[in-house]
């Protein structure tokens, strides 16, 4: 295995190089936000950065399973609405308590992920086109509950949306974020420490061997895209929980948030390399390219989307030569 | 042949499923010179999904995808109508907003070949940067233009042909020229087979892989100039909005494997077809605006069910014949690290 040798004879293994490079980079890009922004180098602005993006931290961590395994799943930005729509629906419209609405979205959230599983194992599909598929469908049954944004107005989730948890010296978060750390830390667990992590890491090293090995490669491949249809799903309860409407226009284009963050995370989409925590750092970065670009705050919308495309090839442009370097 | 087999089954099933709730659809008309229809509309409003298709096939068959053509469209169509708008010329329009594409699509070449990015990160960010910079062009408005020459390209016609559909021909005719009765077909599935391998064996894999994202933008181009034209304004906001998931989707029904290693031209035009077919059948058998996605999921889903031998096997119970043996999953050798 290549390491990367520091001073005094301690040696990095050469998997984790991307992820430490991901965090570097992420520590330079605050420290710069910071001399060039008044007020932006306080915690709490990486606490808003968990806040603003707890859904797309749960969704990309179902991602982060996925694209281990060597698939991809376009469908979760969908699946976001689609949870939205549906809770914001029963909940206003037959007037359903949470306790019933929620557990019910979830478990279409992993049924619809465990039906694309199924298909691709089964009848061996490309998952691209199987979760695109899905993401049309999930789409077209928003568009089917309703065209309108349907607003949230049930107490408990009106009071989720504004409880404000305090931590020392003035900071705060939301119970949105502690759903979120929870997801990560029961992923990293199941990832490192459980018989299905080693199968996920082993079908996306390579599908053959790990096949030959005897590893249940149809249950595993099944198993990440439910895994990913529930984390989009919880996504998409957290995400109501911020916008407190349903729409079918929530979370259009989030696959691609979702893709980015686990890739600039290090995971590589051909698969059996990664780690969680990279991902968590991916969706860190991403957010706080949006906080650098509120900061600047004169941007007219194109121009914010020119910046952001810029501020990504720096990043894994820089993430890239770094890599690079100690790989050689 | 074969594998073409189950891609114009069921193009010809959409088809029929259209006579039967419009008994006219089969019939050409030629009026005041030009050819009317049901198909020669679908060939027509086909045109830049065909040509963007093309172009993604070539990168898939690399091994990579391109995220980024659907901005491209909206960066050809915005630059030219801005260039027509300006009093430019025609043909300096064209030229200066083609040129502008194949550039940025070497750039996403560039990415992939020579820095190591993963292409769907590396195209992601000129599908970000790329529809901001269209509407940069357009400054945010919709540009419309006046100019029969340019309403050509996209909605004119030519020897009573729609103009839109000649270009497809021309286009396609040139790709299969070059991909088959050339070796560069060849090179570029050894490329997509195994980039690492092709170099040792003496290809140059990265001048290959940057000549088809230059060429994939290229079609994205024209497409886009057809778009623009067809309408005769240029959105940079609307234009091409997820062409790119439609052009996948096409190149995938048509055969092609986004592994790599291996593409089929005449399935991508297959389907584009059938994605385009799909389309004239929601309007035409009256499905709702609200459900048309919904529609779309389960065609899509049943069209890949189809052409997938597993599904077969299972539904059909074709026991009397041995089941050919389950192509062994193609593996990614990694040669350096």
């Amino acid at each position: 295995m290549t390491t990367l040798s520091l001073g005094g004879g301690r040696t990095i293994p050469a998997k984790y190089v991307p992820v430490l490079v991901t965090a570097c980079l992420f520590v330079a890009m605050f420290v710069a936000g910071g001399i060039r922004y008044e007020g932006f180098a306080t915690g709490q602005i990486v606490l808003n950065v968990f806040i603003d993006n707890a859904f797309l931290l749960i969704v990309a961590v179902g991602m982060t399973f996925v694209i281990l395994t060597g698939g991809i799943d376009l469908s979760v930005g969908s699946v976001v609405a689609l949870s939205t729509m549906i809770a914001a629906s029963l909940m206003t419209g037959p007037g359903w308590p949470p306790y019933v609405v929620v557990p019910l979205v979830l478990l279409v959230g992993s049924a619809l992920g465990l039906v694309m599983g199924y298909l691709i194992h089964a009848f061996d599909i490309q998952p691209f086109i199987v979760t695109l598929a899905g993401m049309f469908l999930a789409r077209g049954l928003c568009y089917t509950i309703g065209t309108e944004s349907i607003p949230i107005t049930d107490p408990t989730f009106t009071a989720f949306a504004q409880t404000r948890i305090d931590l020392i010296a003035d900071m705060w978060i939301s119970p949105s974020v502690i759903i979120a750390a929870v997801v990560v830390l029961v992923a990293a667990y199941v990832l490192h420490y459980t018989r299905l992590g080693r199968a996920v890491y082993a079908t996306g090293g390579s599908e053959q061997s790990a096949l030959l090995m005897g590893l249940p490669v149809g249950r595993t491949k099944v198993a990440v895209y439910t895994i990913s249809g529930f984390c989009s799903a919880l996504g998409g309860v957290v995400l109501s929980f911020y916008m407190l409407s349903g729409y079918g226009l929530h979370a259009v284009g989030m696959e691609l948030d979702a893709i980015a963050a686990v890739v600039i995370g290090g995971t590589l989409l051909t698969g059996g390399t990664g780690f969680l925590l990279g991902t968590v750092l991916g969706v860190l970065v991403l957010g706080l390219i949006q906080t650098v670009l509120s900061f600047e705050g004169t941007l007219s919308s194109w121009w914010t989307k020119i910046v952001i495309g810029m501020l990504l090839f720096a990043f894994i442009l820089l993430q890239r030569l770094f890599s690079a370097r100690t790989r050689s | 042949m074969r594998r073409l087999l189950w891609p114009i089954l069921v193009l010809a099933a959409l088809l029929l499923v259209n006579l039967i709730f419009t008994p006219g659809f089969f019939s050409i008309q030629l009026r005041e010179g030009h050819l009317y229809g049901s198909l020669i509309d679908i060939l027509r409003f086909g045109a830049p999904l065909i040509l963007v298709s093309l172009g993604m096939t070539l990168v898939i068959a690399t091994g990579g995808i391109d995220l980024s053509v659907g901005s491209i469209v909206a960066i050809s169509g915005a630059l030219a109508c801005l260039q027509i708008s300006q009093d430019q010329g025609l043909f300096a329009a064209v030229a200066l907003a083609l040129g502008l594409c194949t550039l940025l699509g070497a750039w996403n070449g560039f990415l992939v070949a020579a820095v190591g990015i993963q292409p769907i990160i590396a195209t992601l960010i000129l599908m970000v940067a790329g529809r901001g910079l269209a509407q940069l062009i357009t400054d945010g408005q919709i540009i419309t233009v006046n100019d029969p020459a340019f309403k050509l390209i996209g909605g004119g016609y030519l020897l009573t042909v729609p103009f839109g559909i000649l270009i497809v021909i021309a286009v396609l005719a040139i790709t299969v020229f070059l991909t088959r009765r050339l070796a560069l077909g060849m090179l570029i599935e050894s490329v997509g087979g195994n980039a690492e391998a092709s170099r040792l064996a003496g290809i140059r894999a990265r001048g290959i892989i940057v000549m088809v994202y230059a060429f994939a933008a290229l079609c994205a181009g024209v497409a886009g100039l057809m778009i623009s034209s067809n309408v005769s304004s240029a959105d940079g906001n609307n234009a091409g909005l997820w062409i790119e998931l439609d052009a996948i989707l096409a190149v995938v029904i048509g055969g092609t494997s986004l592994a790599g290693g291996r593409f089929s031209l005449g399935g991508t035009v297959i389907g584009a077809l059938i994605i385009q077919t799909l389309t004239t059948t929601i309007y035409s058998i009256g499905v709702p605006p609200e459900t048309t996605l919904l529609f779309k999921a389960l065609v899509v889903t049943a069209v890949c069910l189809i052409q997938s031998q597993a599904f077969r096997d299972k539904v059909f119970h074709r026991r009397g014949r041995a089941a050919p043996p389950r192509p062994v999953t193609e593996e990614k050798v990694r040669v350096s690290t």
